[in-house]
């Protein structure tokens, strides 16, 4: 697989704005990407999109949930003042990053914006030095205020300008590359499962508010019942001013998510797969969350064996968002091998050291 | 003479001179480096001057066709330069990451989670920050500063040594313009325009100069060469007309700083830390705005230089004004200015070089 198709295919799926709860433009554009890759899509209650793909064995057949989450960070109005927009965040946003941010505020129409930093005397004392709260913070539209005041309301959502770049032969920035990234790897596994026999029923999920509640992986997972679950998400990617010891090297393959939001055994089978695929992976200790849809999709109805696997990203939750494409193609190799491997009876597999014998 | 212009009655901003502005805005020229703007300026004026030349700092200056009928030689000055960086150590020659300076007065607080381009080729790159999910709240207090940042070229090449700025691309809002660098592009497209016309008592010498936003560098020089009876500078100023965070907030119960206001017209210096404004030229221009039906405001007197400052100390002495273009959030990735001043500045500019006489200087300053 080339990586030019990668970075093309993550294009696209990084440019929806897609904040969380406002997820229309995304979902749309998954759906239109997963629509010649399964058998059938729909919509979960809450948005999130269920691309389902029958599997070949008779029924009844298990089933395996892979979820990616497809909403992102951002901010919404809160206030305005002689046509000044005040902007709260959707989603966990160092306010260091925001002076001279360029985003997009999506009211009656797009309006172009940029986010800035009174100046001095029109700060308070406690915020003249060291850096300025969003409080603080306005985004200007360029308009006269009155325009401002008939095209802008309080609430609607404003999002980082779209600025897709690449950076030498391998990494690719973004706003939004979490988790557009595992959405990515996610729709690359699709078209590989396309020509290829898997046993299992395989359900795809582009999950919404994922950065607000984790609602949307849950419920969808209430829906489907899998009997087996996949989270693909980003984690820390290595870079200045990062500590090494929790973060991971930047286009030197991916991470398997090791805590109590992973199934042990499930590990292992990842684990021995990725070795097996010649996968290069290191093993991220979750020692009790794993920031991911997974935390709450584990515990839905009687609970579901649950794995993680992360894409490693450099500067998370900013709007320079750095992810390599190899990484990703291995994300969607592991992913669609091991679906392709599932055996009917997988399951037994899945038993405790301690589970009684029958 | 003998130019195409007889039929305009006077200069307008058009889509030709917003394309023109995008074109230089885009264009890289930090402080030292000026060759991408210079290139696109000589372009640029080649069918309105009779000479050209290059001085030993980079200054481009540039005549139109003297007529020695016209007594008076005017200087116009615009500065070609903009803030930025460059890179000054390889921290991870792998991973394409770079340590820098700034080159003109930049708050470091506006740098982190930007776009960059490095280099002549616009090498692309970033300047990113740690995650949220790494930092503290106490950390998250304090500024980020430049020793604490880097440039990420992301395994992309780059020499130490190389220049760069924030990759931020031009864009119109509504009546506004959106883009980095208009400072002073802004006033360097002000100047090719004025330079399509013909003014009855003046001979128009025009300096696109170099080390602005490092020491006024550039102009000392040019004035000295060009040797004008008076001098103009275009320039863009800080527009600080923002709300005060709350009503009858801690000094006053309005924004009295503002310095200049977007849609208040072109903004007419009367001082500023480097210059007073020759009195003859403020009574001139305020005189043409209220007789064309300008709209103009005075610059507020305070902080902030523009080239004047070394034009007009230069051999016996210069008489001097700046007329700027009000701009918000300048030496930031992203400035904001209004077309509607932009117009009213190159008009009024424009409309004063008309009426401008030799009786300029007889009377008493």
């Amino acid at each position: 697989m080339k990586t030019n198709h990668i970075s093309t295919l993550l294009k696209k799926l990084a440019s929806p704005p897609g904040l969380s709860g406002y997820e229309e433009s995304i979902a749309n554009e998954v759906e239109t990407l997963w629509q010649p890759l399964v058998d059938e899509i729909s919509r979960n209650r809450l948005g999130s999109v269920l691309g389902f793909r029958q599997g070949a064995a008779d029924p009844p057949r298990p089933r395996l949930m892979m979820v990616a989450h497809q909403d992102a960070i951002g901010l919404m109005v809160s206030g305005m003042r002689e046509g000044f927009l005040r902007l709260t965040e959707i989603g966990g946003i160092d306010h260091r990053i925001l002076p001279g941010q360029l985003v997009q505020v999506h009211g009656k129409r797009t309006l172009p914006a940029v986010i800035v930093q009174p100046p001095h005397f029109l700060l308070p004392p406690e915020a003249q030095e060291g850096s300025v709260p969003l409080s603080y913070l306005w985004a200007d539209t360029g308009l006269e205020e009155k325009e401002v005041q008939r095209l802008v309301q309080i609430g609607d959502p404003v999002s980082f300008g779209r600025n897709y770049i690449e950076l030498g032969s391998d990494l690719a920035c973004s706003p939004s590359m979490d988790n557009r990234a595992s959405l990515c790897a996610l729709t690359l596994c699709l078209q590989e499962l396309k020509g290829r026999r898997h046993a299992w029923d395989i359900w795809a999920v582009s999950s919404t508010q994922e950065e607000e509640t984790l609602g949307g992986a849950a419920t969808s997972a209430f829906q489907i019942r899998p009997d087996l679950a996949l989270v693909i998400d980003v984690t820390h990617a290595s870079g200045p001013g990062s500590p090494s010891h929790k973060t991971y090297p930047l286009g030197k393959g991916i991470t398997l998510g090791w805590g109590p939001t992973v199934h042990p055994r499930l590990y292992e089978i990842f684990k021995e797969l990725a070795q097996k695929l010649e996968i290069p992976f290191k093993m991220e200790p979750m020692p009790r969350y794993s920031g991911t849809d997974a935390d709450r999709l584990q515990t839905v109805a009687e609970g579901i064996p649950t794995m993680v696997i992360s894409i490693p990203l450099r500067y998370m939750h900013t709007p320079v968002e750095i992810v390599s494409l190899k990484d990703i193609q291995r994300a969607a190799r592991l992913l669609a091998e091991f679906a392709v491997g599932l055996e009917i009876d997988f399951m037994d597999k899945m038993k405790w050291d301690e589970t009684p014998k029958t | 003479m003998g130019r195409d212009t007889e039929n305009l009655t006077q200069p307008a901003i058009t889509g030709e001179q917003l394309r023109l502005l995008e074109k230089l805005c885009n264009a890289v020229a930090v402080s030292g480096d000026e060759r991408q703007v210079r290139r696109l300026v000589m372009d640029q004026i080649k069918p309105y001057v009779k000479e050209m030349r290059i001085d030993a700092l980079g200054n481009l200056l540039a005549s139109q066709e003297k007529d020695s009928q016209k007594p008076l030689e005017v200087m116009l000055a615009a500065h070609m330069d903009e803030v930025g960086f460059m890179l000054t150590a390889e921290d991870d020659r792998e991973d394409g990451i770079y340590r820098f300076e700034l080159v003109g007065g930049i708050d470091p607080r506006w740098l982190a989670g930007k776009p960059v381009v490095v280099g002549p080729n616009h090498q692309k790159g970033v300047i990113g920050c740690k995650a949220i999910h790494l930092t503290t709240a106490e950390e998250r207090r304090n500024a980020f500063t430049v020793e604490g940042l880097r440039v990420d070229l992301g395994g992309g090449g780059a020499k130490v040594g190389e220049w760069g700025t924030f990759a931020t691309p031009f864009q119109k809002l509504g009546g506004s313009i959106r883009a980095k660098a208009l400072d002073d592009r802004v006033g360097v497209a002000t100047l090719i325009e004025l330079l399509k016309y013909d003014y009855p008592q003046v001979n128009l010498e025009v300096a696109f100069t170099v080390q602005e936003e490092v020491g006024l560098r550039g102009a000392k020089v040019a004035a000295h060469a060009l040797n004008p009876d008076l001098a103009i500078v275009v320039d863009c100023t800080f527009a600080y007309d923002l709300p005060l965070q709350e009503e009858d907030s801690f000094y006053a119960p309005e924004n009295e700083r503002y310095n200049t206001r977007l849609g208040f017209g072109a903004a007419i210096y009367l001082a500023d830390r480097a210059t007073i404004s020759d009195p003859r030229l403020v009574a001139h221009f305020v005189r043409t705005a209220e007789e064309k039906g300008i709209p103009y405001q005075f610059r507020q007197a305070g902080a902030g230089a523009t080239d004047a400052g070394a034009i007009h100390l230069q051999r016996s002495g210069i008489p001097s004004i700046s007329i700027s273009v009000p701009g918000r959030y300048l030496h930031t990735p992203a400035s904001i200015v209004r077309i509607s001043d932009w117009e009213n500045t190159l008009r009024l500019i424009y409309h004063a070089l008309q009426t401008l006489t030799v009786d300029i200087l007889k009377s008493d300053r």
